[in-house]
This record gives C-alpha cells, sequence and structure tokens, in this order.
C-alpha cells in the first residue's frame, strides 16, 4: 500500500476526478486504511465548497472603452507606415549622425604627431638658450659671418676640423 | 434561457457576441483577429475580461490594480497578434501573461513599499487580516461580504506560486498540463504544490470548513 506521501500527490486529482482508475483505486484503498488522510480529504472537499463562497466581482463599466481606446491610440501602419521612421529608430539614427560628426572634428592622429614635431622644436635649444653666459662669451660665434654661414653651409659639406681650427689658432 | 437572460441585462448585441464567441474556438478568434478582425478581438474581450479581473483581483488584492492590468493583458494580446501562432491553447497563454504581470505587480509594489518604509502595511482594499485560530468558532452573524473578504485573505496569504496554481485550478478550473505551462513545472511538481496550498487553506479556513459540517449535520445532509 502506498505512503501519506504518495497519496497526497494523486489526492486533488482523485477529489476533482481527473485521477485515472488506477490511480483512484490506489487512493481509494489508502483513504479506507488511513484515517488522517480520510479527514483530511473530506475537509478538502468542504473546503472546495468555502472557496465557492467568494462572488465574482464585475469589470467596471467603463473598462471595455477603455481598452479600445487604448487599442485605438496604437500606430497602425500599413505598407507605407513601413517609409515613416519609427521614434527609436529616429533617435538611434540621429544619435548616430551626432557620434560621427563630433568624431569628424576630433584631432586626426597625424595633426597630434605634427604638434608634437614643433613642440620639440621649440624646447630642444632650450637648455643653451637659458645659459645666455655661455653664449655671449662664445668667441668663435663671432667669427661666423652673419650673412655668408648659411650659405657657406649650403655650398660645402660640413667640415667640422676646418670650422674649429681658427679658434685654436688665436 | 442563458441568452434571454443576457438579452435583458445587456441588449441585442452582446448576445450576438456570446453566441458568436461559443460557436468560434478561441484560437479561431485569435487567428481572425490576426486577419485584422477586430470584431473577433472584442468577442474575446467579452469572454475574458470577467475571468481576467478576478483572477488578477484574487492576485493583486486590489480592484484599480487588477483592471489595470487586465487592460495591459488584453493590449499585449493585441499587439502580438501578427506573431500567434496556436501552437497553445488561448487560455494558456492569456493566463500566463496575466500570471506574469501580476507578478511583477507585487514585487515592485512590495519594493516601492520597501522605497517608504518597512512598516508601511501593503496596499490593500481592506484592513489587515485577523485569523481566527482554529479553537475560535466563528460566529454565525458574520456576513457574507466578511466571510468572503476572509476567504480572499486566506488565498492571499499562500506563497505566489501557489496561489496562482490554486486560482487557476479552483476558480478557473484548468486541467494539470496547462497550469503546469504556465508556471513552468511539472505535472507532479503542480499536484504537490496544489496539495500544500489546499492544506495551508485548510488550517486557516478551519473555521469555515468546521462551521459547514456543522451547518449539514443541522441540516440533516450527510
Amino acid at each position: 500500500m502506498k505512503t501519506c506521501e504518495d497519496i497526497s500527490k494523486q489526492l486533488i486529482a482523485y477529489l476533482d476526478r481527473r485521477a485515472n482508475s488506477a490511480e483512484r483505486h490506489e487512493v481509494e484503498e489508502h483513504l479506507a486504511a488511513c484515517t488522517t488522510c480520510h479527514e483530511r480529504a473530506e475537509d478538502f472537499r468542504k473546503l472546495w465548497g468555502v472557496l465557492d463562497e467568494v462572488p465574482l466581482v464585475e469589470p467596471s463599466l467603463g473598462f471595455d472603452a477603455r481598452i479600445r481606446a487604448r487599442i485605438a491610440e496604437e500606430p497602425r501602419r500599413g505598407w507605407l507606415g513601413w517609409l515613416v521612421p519609427q521614434p527609436r529608430l529616429a533617435f538611434a539614427m540621429t544619435l548616430l549622425l551626432a557620434l560621427s560628426v563630433w568624431m569628424a572634428n576630433l584631432p586626426r592622429e597625424g595633426s597630434v604627431a605634427g604638434s608634437e614635431q614643433q613642440d620639440f622644436e621649440a624646447i630642444k635649444d632650450l637648455g643653451v638658450l637659458e645659459n645666455y653666459d655661455v653664449l655671449s662669451k662664445f668667441d668663435a660665434l663671432s667669427e661666423v659671418p652673419v650673412d655668408a654661414a648659411p650659405a657657406d653651409q649650403q655650398a660645402q659639406p660640413v667640415n667640422p676640423a676646418s670650422d674649429q681650427q681658427p679658434a685654436t689658432e688665436e | 434561457m442563458e441568452h434571454a437572460h443576457t438579452l435583458q441585462l445587456y441588449g441585442t448585441a452582446s448576445v450576438r457576441y456570446n453566441v458568436e464567441a461559443m460557436t468560434r474556438s478561441d484560437v479561431q478568434l485569435m487567428l481572425d483577429v490576426k486577419a485584422g478582425d477586430e470584431a473577433s478581438f472584442n468577442l474575446l474581450l467579452q469572454k475574458y475580461r470577467t475571468p481576467l479581473v478576478n483572477f488578477l483581483y484574487r492576485m493583486v488584492r486590489n480592484r484599480g490594480t487588477a483592471e489595470d492590468l487586465a487592460q495591459e493583458v488584453f493590449l499585449r494580446v493585441y499587439r502580438a497578434r501578427k506573431q500567434y501562432s496556436p501552437s497553445a491553447k488561448f487560455t494558456t497563454w492569456l493566463f500566463r501573461i496575466a500570471t506574469n504581470l501580476a507578478l511583477n505587480s507585487l514585487r515592485d509594489n512590495r519594493y516601492r513599499q520597501m522605497d517608504v518604509s518597512i512598516d508601511t502595511p501593503v496596499e490593500e482594499d481592506v484592513a489587515p487580516l485577523q485569523l481566527p485560530s482554529r479553537e475560535l468558532r466563528v460566529d454565525e452573524k458574520m456576513i457574507e461580504r466578511d466571510r468572503s473578504e476572509f476567504i480572499r485573505r486566506a488565498i492571499a496569504t499562500l506563497p505566489e506560486k501557489q496561489r496562482v496554481a490554486v486560482l487557476l485550478h479552483k476558480y478557473e478550473e484548468m486541467d494539470y498540463g496547462e497550469i503546469a505551462k504556465i508556471l513552468e513545472c511539472s505535472e507532479s511538481a503542480l499536484k504537490s504544490l496544489l496539495f500544500r496550498a489546499y492544506e495551508t487553506l485548510r488550517v486557516q479556513l478551519a473555521p469555515l470548513v468546521s462551521e459547514s459540517v456543522a451547518n449539514r449535520a443541522r441540516e440533516g445532509r450527510p
């Protein structure tokens, strides 16, 4: 014979007459022998009668009108409707466009490198320029012709030995 | 008989709806809605608005919220009409939407209550339930409304899944397969769930259950 726990899974289906004949026979056999389960089964039957006492509530009078109004507000799209963008899609497209414009206006990587080069050129001689005494007492500079130097440098290859020689002789 | 009664209450249009609703299956009506027939949607609305509002009222315990949720259920059915395929019973689909909305509403309400104050009582239509002890004899003069309220409140104290199971089994008379699909559990698990739910209600409503026995004995009925 089945235990009370086994029967608990079959009891509801037995009481609402949805159990098959084999299950029904098993439950009836158990109920005949078990007072606790028999009382419980009787109480369940009575309980269902008590639950039936709860009356139905009717929806309010405007229920149907309200749902019809909400349905009427629903967008209706024919084949032409597909050409009209939906609000979400339109918002996404606008956002994408704005993002593209913003990204296009960002400084490019090449221009960043260029500005870095300019910065480097500006500061590379800063240490020497700051040490004004070295420049003012550097006699060799006084002998370099101001206008000729760039022209000489362009005409001849640079020879550091010959450049330094006059200064040594002095 | 039923037709005449409906005629008296709601007029001829309702009679036509009821007859049509009885002759065409829910699936057929929904397929017609899918094809663009708005009148079929009205038939489904007429057929299921009362069961849905009652199911949701018993779930959320607030009539206004129940009606709002029922509106939302019908709106979702309408919006999903183009994707509808009759793979399951229409009522399974309908009450699954209703169950999900009710459970979400209960959870949202619970979180909102926690935000305001953990001591604030849950917003319901009536005062907190005072369950009588099993020994306490229920007042025989208790009016019917109070009895109904007492029963509703006992159902409301059940855990959510047990509550859904009882409402669909007892009041909607759905079969086990359909309820199991709505609750996404096995039929075996559902039977255990129902047993536990009815066992809890047997204890909660013991005064009413024993009273019904006393009444039967007094009236000489078995």
